[in-house]
């Protein structure tokens, strides 16, 4: 059997306002402190469209190749839940903002193209929490803080193949976000959310399966555990010669499985009609053209140039191009010392050992700037300190703020390369190891090596190695 | 002819409880309406364009500034029933 699955991605756009009304959209503010008789859906009120949101789903439109429609428009849909205080979220349906778009996704080092169907702007709903769990609650709290937050809702086509594929989809679509700035792509806190329409079919054959959607997905985990529980379900009751039924599961991540959601029988007749209060959209040349223009490098074609500019391994490329600030952080130290590869290891070594590769403003504020870790790597590079005493010194900048050269001068790290003082702990070492150098002799060649490393620790790890190993061997040569 | 089924569905959706008059007065009215539907669609529109707004508007659009926002306690004061800060709604499952 063939796998088929289609991703709904929503996706936070990055304003300050909401989508129709000036309230605030930040995050964890006390419930219901950031809502107005709009965002309320009191009667009377009169909705009015974020410009910067509508701007911003058309740069990720552009992102995706997508086509951005001449005119678009807002429609209501309607349902009765408390999430929605109006009984209707506007949303776009016959009219999009784009349509027919494409992402490139890479799985086990093979590139594919999964298409983008559509891409919309909807308005988010309140937040619900039940007094217990959702079946036995016998009521809801309810937060409208997020009602009313600018949502971009894209479609994929069916062209996924494996939960891995969809994992992976996922996570280039939030790369490609963050990178543009149009959203910040957190889904702990729910800025992407993701639902799946999966389904099986025979192999070779072009018609869809009947497809089940799968809600409730919130990390990449969730979403590829999700996926791979829900198509081994559906195989096995196919195997087992049972209909698959066209329905809602929810992932439940604690238990490792979907469950069918009871089913609201009138749930999918959303009666959807033109906004009366919202005047169509036309989105001009001049417009998208402008947009275009004020685009950066994609993830994509930025990666692609590591690889070929700076001469990285794919991997470094693919990790160092997980954000923006990322990237910009490891061409500023490039600039200021071409080794591509020498800035790369430090940069994922020592750099990401505490902070997330997308983790933007950690990166952007990091107190080891650029030029902090371009003055350190030149430290080792003309020999005043041993890459082990860096990693120490990188550690003092990461806490203290202060350049690499101000921090060996001030704490006498600089690497000891005086060879008559070498000579002498050399002396001493040698004098107290009589086992080891027997076995040097016997053509143990580790002894060697654990001398090396006990005049290391003689000196405090400040020796120059290169000075010690020529030194050693021309010691123990004549012994 | 819009059926007694149909405005049962319709009134579900709107979680609307009919009685058996209610539900008949209903379905004249709808019917009286659909009637007038009826009449409209026998114009010949070929060549106009749907009208989903009946002022020719376009790009009403605001910049993305933060307004403050109404205080909690407004917001809340109409509120039938709250817990703290939040708004408190009956169960939502239907058992
Ligand atoms: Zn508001």
């Amino acid at each position: 059997m063939e796998t088929v699955i289609g991703l709904e991605v929503h996706a936070q756009l990055l304003t300050r306002s909401k989508m129709f009304c000036g309230c605030p959209t930040t995050f964890g503010a006390p419930p219901n402190s950031q809502t107005c008789p709009v965002c309320q859906g009191m009667p009377g009120v009169l909705p009015v469209v974020n410009r910067r949101a509508v701007e911003l789903g058309i740069r990720a439109a552009l992102a995706f190749d997508c086509r951005v429609n001449a005119a678009c428009r807002f429609a209501r849909k309607h349902y009765y839940y408390p999430d929605m205080p109006k009984n209707y979220q506007i949303t776009q349906y016959e009219e999009p903002l784009a349509e027919d778009g494409h992402l490139e996704i890479e799985v086990d080092g093979a590139s594919r193209t999964i298409g983008i169907q559509r891409l919309h702007l909807e308005e988010d709903v309140g937040k619900l929490l039940h007094e217990g769990t959702l079946e036995t609650a016998q009521a809801s709290l309810v937060d409208y803080n997020r009602s009313g937050v600018p949502l971009m809702e894209t479609v994929s086509r069916p062209d996924l193949r494996s939960a891995e594929e969809a994992a992976a989809y996922l996570k280039a679509f939030r790369a490609v976000l963050v990178f543009l700035g149009v959203s910040n792509g957190n889904m702990e806190e729910g800025s992407l959310r993701c639902d799946a329409n999966v389904s099986l079919r025979p192999r070779g054959s072009r018609e869809l399966g009947t497809k089940v959607e799968i809600k409730n997905m919130n990390s990449f985990r969730s979403v590829k555990q999700a996926l791979e529980f829900e198509v081994r379900r559906q195989a096995e009751a196919l195997a087992a010669g049972e209909r698959i039924v066209q329905e809602t599961r929810l992932w439940d991540a604690d238990r490792g499985y979907t469950r069918a959601m009871r089913s609201k029988e009138y749930a999918h007749d959303y009666r959807y009609f033109p906004e009366p209060d919202l005047v169509p959209l036309t989105i001009d040349r001049a417009w998208i053209e402008e947009i275009r223009a004020g685009l950066p490098e994609l993830p994509r074609q930025r990666r692609a140039r590591f690889v070929t500019q700076y001469g990285l391994p794919p991997y470094d490329a693919e990790i160092l191009t997980q954000s923006r600030a990322l990237a910009e952080y490891f061409e500023a130290a490039v600039r200021e010392f071409p080794q591509p590869k020498v800035v790369s290891n430090w940069v994922m070594s020592e750099l990401l050992r505490e902070l997330g590769a997308d983790d933007e403003q950690a990166i952007r504020s990091s107190p080891v700037t650029p030029a902090r870790l371009a003055g350190l790597l030149v430290l080792i590079e003309d020999g005043t300190i041993s890459g082990k005493i860096a990693k120490e010194v990188f550690e003092k900048m990461r806490r203290g703020g202060e350049d690499a050269r101000a921090i060996v001068g001030r704490e006498g790290l600089t690497q000891v390369a005086d060879e008559a003082a070498l000579g002498r702990v050399i002396d001493q070492v040698l004098a107290r190891s009589p086992r080891a150098i027997e076995d040097y002799k016997r053509g143990k060649t580790a002894a060697a090596k654990a001398l090396v490393g006990q005049v290391m620790k003689a000196t405090g790890g400040k020796a120059n190695p290169g000075i010690v190993n020529r030194l050693l061997e021309e010691k123990l040569s004549k012994i | 002819m819009i059926t007694r089924e149909e405005v049962l569905h319709i009134a579900r959706l709107a979680r609307l409880e009919l009685s058996d008059t209610e539900l008949e007065r209903m379905r004249e009215q709808l019917n009286s309406i659909l009637t007038y539907i009826d009449r409209l669609r026998a114009l010949d529109v070929t060549g106009v364009e749907p009208t989903s707004h009946a002022v020719p508007l376009v790009n009403v659009m605001r910049d993305d500034e933060v307004v403050p926002p109404f205080p909690q306690d407004e917001m809340l004061r109409n509120a039938p029933d709250r817990v703290g800060e939040f708004f408190r709604v009956p169960r939502i499952i239907e058992g």
